[in-house]
């Protein structure tokens, strides 16, 4: 099985094209293939939630929490499903044609392609201004939560930090996300140079044979990247036990119990929860 | 590139005598199966080494792809019929001019012996960049090498381009769109019935393939319903060499007059993109209009509005705007038959 297509360029050269469709197929089967394993272990498994006796005393001692946290505001919403438009128009313009489904799919990729680019740049200086820049990264200080949600997924019963703002999985999935969002944005804004728009000056000499097969199998492997990706996304949001999460990227507030349920206020510090006595992951 | 010229790479040969035993065929050596009408198109591909089929499947025995019926008013034309047979049918002469005018001016007589009408709909393009054996988008690269800065374009298109700028360069193609024919596509699941405007696909669709057939897929007949039957044709061709070429740019025409008026229309010009364009707008604003030339005008105005020239084929843009206008009006360079 072929991952990546080559020719040879006018000066006889073997250059790469293309990524091979192969592994369009091996992502698909790949994301569906992690949907029925983790549904499966989900199923069968005896993973670890907060009892609901212990938030109910969460609940008592955050007696200031309002009884809707906000959680996204409607900027941030709004950002979220204009980039999850552009990504699917983007996702079914590629990969459509490639299933044997015809149609002219250039322009509405493109287009769909600037708009995701638009959001994405909005986002950054949204995010980095407006919002709590770093509650979406991880890094080091994770890893203490990252063992207790293991040990927690296993179902042990251990003390540790609950997330904050987002969970560990949640930003682990955005660093993915990330990293193949702005290749394939990248790649693609230079691949617009080679087609006909109202924007570039078309240039298929920008660069080499060599570079622009390098750009092309990066824009692919980061498209047929974003399919199992995208497809964990869908299966996620749809979970009923995520299902919360969801709703508040729809209306934009989560209700008190979700969030003492679910997260850190220690870590996610909203109006109201200054009044809380004493950590509740001491408690916990 | 080709590098061996005029030596075949090795494959097996198959002469299926019936059309089942064809499509048999073709299912079971799916994409790696080549299927030969006349062989003009093929034999540039296979000496030229830039396609490689394990297995070649010959229609030349199958009788059942030949001749000319006559059938509810209308023509049913075998894919492998040669183009001097449509060229001298007297029911074709008769009802059919267009097409006439148009087999007859494909190549040269040689060719016309040879060559299939089922072939000439679904040659590949002569762009030669990609006849070449250049990595080009039509042959799964990346990039159009003939819409570049530098390029040689004279041929290329000025409508509907994307990414790649290859035009469709069959004659008998704009004819068939004009009368509304239709394609008859056999497979091993059945057949299935294709208006010939359908049948050619666009860069935008499918930058790989000319037109709606994939593998497995037999073109066994072309219908000519009698809807055009006995209408006023015209067809004009302008190529480089008179006595053989490929088109610059042609056209196919039919009319119906009303009194003095155009009561009915259909209008498609060919080599200007990858399919033949039929002129849907112009149709529209001539329909109802007397044939003079006022109307001619504007219809050759409306015709090539859009168009987008590369470096080397702005002269298509006036070709193509003269070429309506001749077909509204008529011209001594074309020729009206009704």
């Amino acid at each position: 099985m072929d991952f990546l297509t080559w020719g040879r360029s006018p000066w006889g050269e073997w250059v790469l094209t293309h990524v091979s469709w192969n592994l369009f197929w091996g992502s698909l089967f790949a994301g569906i293939l992690f949907l029925v394993a983790h549904a499966t272990y989900m199923f069968l498994s005896a993973h670890r939630k907060r009892a609901a006796a212990e938030t109910d005393a969460l609940e008592a001692r955050f007696k200031n929490l309002p009884a809707e946290i906000p959680r996204h505001s409607l900027v941030a919403r709004l950002f979220h499903w204009v980039m999850a438009a552009s990504m699917f128009t983007l996702l079914f313009t590629a990969f459509l044609p490639i299933v044997g489904v015809r149609f002219a799919w250039v322009t509405w990729h493109w287009i769909a392609g600037l708009v995701l680019a638009a959001s994405i740049v909005f986002h950054i200086i949204h995010a980095s201004f407006w919002l709590d820049f770093w509650s979406i990264w991880v890094g080091p200080k994770d890893i203490p939560e990252l063992k207790a949600e293991i040990l927690r997924e296993l179902g042990h019963d251990v003390p540790g930090p609950k997330p904050g703002k987002y969970p560990l999985g949640n930003r682990l999935y955005h660093l993915v996300i990330v990293i193949a969002g702005l290749a394939v944005v990248f790649t693609g804004l230079f691949m617009m140079v080679r087609v006909r728009t109202p924007f570039f000056v078309r240039n298929p000499y920008l660069f080499s044979d060599g570079t622009w097969g390098v750009t092309y199998v990066a824009h692919g492997l980061a498209g047929v990247g974003l399919v199992g990706l995208v497809i964990a996304h869908v299966y996620f949001a749809v979970r009923p036990d995520k299902w919360w999460i969801t709703k508040s990227m729809i209306l934009g507030w989560i209700t008190r119990r979700q969030y003492l349920e679910h997260h850190e206020p220690s870590r996610w510090v909203v109006a109201g929860a200054e009044a809380a006595p004493t950590k509740p992951s001491q408690r916990v | 590139m080709a590098v061996i010229r005029d030596v075949m790479p090795v494959f097996e040969l198959y002469q299926p005598a019936t059309v089942d035993d064809a499509i048999r065929l073709l299912d079971q050596h799916g994409a790696d199966g080549w299927v030969l009408a006349g062989g003009l198109d093929s034999m540039d591909w296979l000496k030229d080494r830039l396609r490689k089929p394990k297995a070649v499947i010959d229609l030349s025995q199958v009788t059942e792809l030949r001749g000319i019926r006559e059938a509810n008013g209308g023509i049913e034309i075998g894919a492998m019929t040669p183009l001097a047979e449509v060229v001298r049918h007297p029911v074709v002469k008769e009802k059919f001019g267009l097409l006439m005018q148009a087999a007859e001016l494909v190549a040269s007589p040689q060719i016309r012996n040879q060559g299939t009408i089922g072939g000439n709909v679904s040659q590949d393009t002569r762009c030669w960049y990609y006849r070449g054996g250049w990595n080009c988008y039509r042959a799964g690269g990346n990039t159009c090498y003939a819409d570049t800065p530098t390029a040689i374009n004279r041929e290329h298109a000025i409508f509907d381009a994307d990414r790649c700028v290859a035009v469709s360069p069959s004659d008998t193609a704009p004819a068939l769109v004009a009368l509304d024919a239709q394609m008859v596509i056999r497979n091993r699941r059945g057949e299935r019935v294709v208006n010939a405007e359908d049948y050619f696909l666009g860069p935008g669709i499918d930058i790989m393939h000319m037109t709606v057939l994939q593998h497995g897929d037999l073109l066994t007949a072309i219908r000519i319903p009698g809807t055009w039957a006995g209408s006023q044709f015209y067809f004009e061709k302008v190529r480089d060499r008179q006595v053989w070429d490929f088109p610059l740019v042609n056209i196919a025409a039919s009319i119906k007059p009303n009194g003095g008026n155009i009561g009915d229309i259909r209008l498609v010009v060919g080599a200007v993109s990858a399919t033949p364009k039929r002129l849907k707008a112009v149709e529209s604003a001539v329909t109802g209009k007397p044939r003079n030339e006022d109307t001619a005008t504007t219809a050759g105005n409306m015709a090539v509005e859009g168009a987008q020239t590369l470096r080397f084929n702005g002269y298509k843009v006036p070709l193509m705007r003269n070429l309506v206008k001749r077909a509204i009006r008529g011209s001594e360079g074309g020729t009206w038959t009704s």
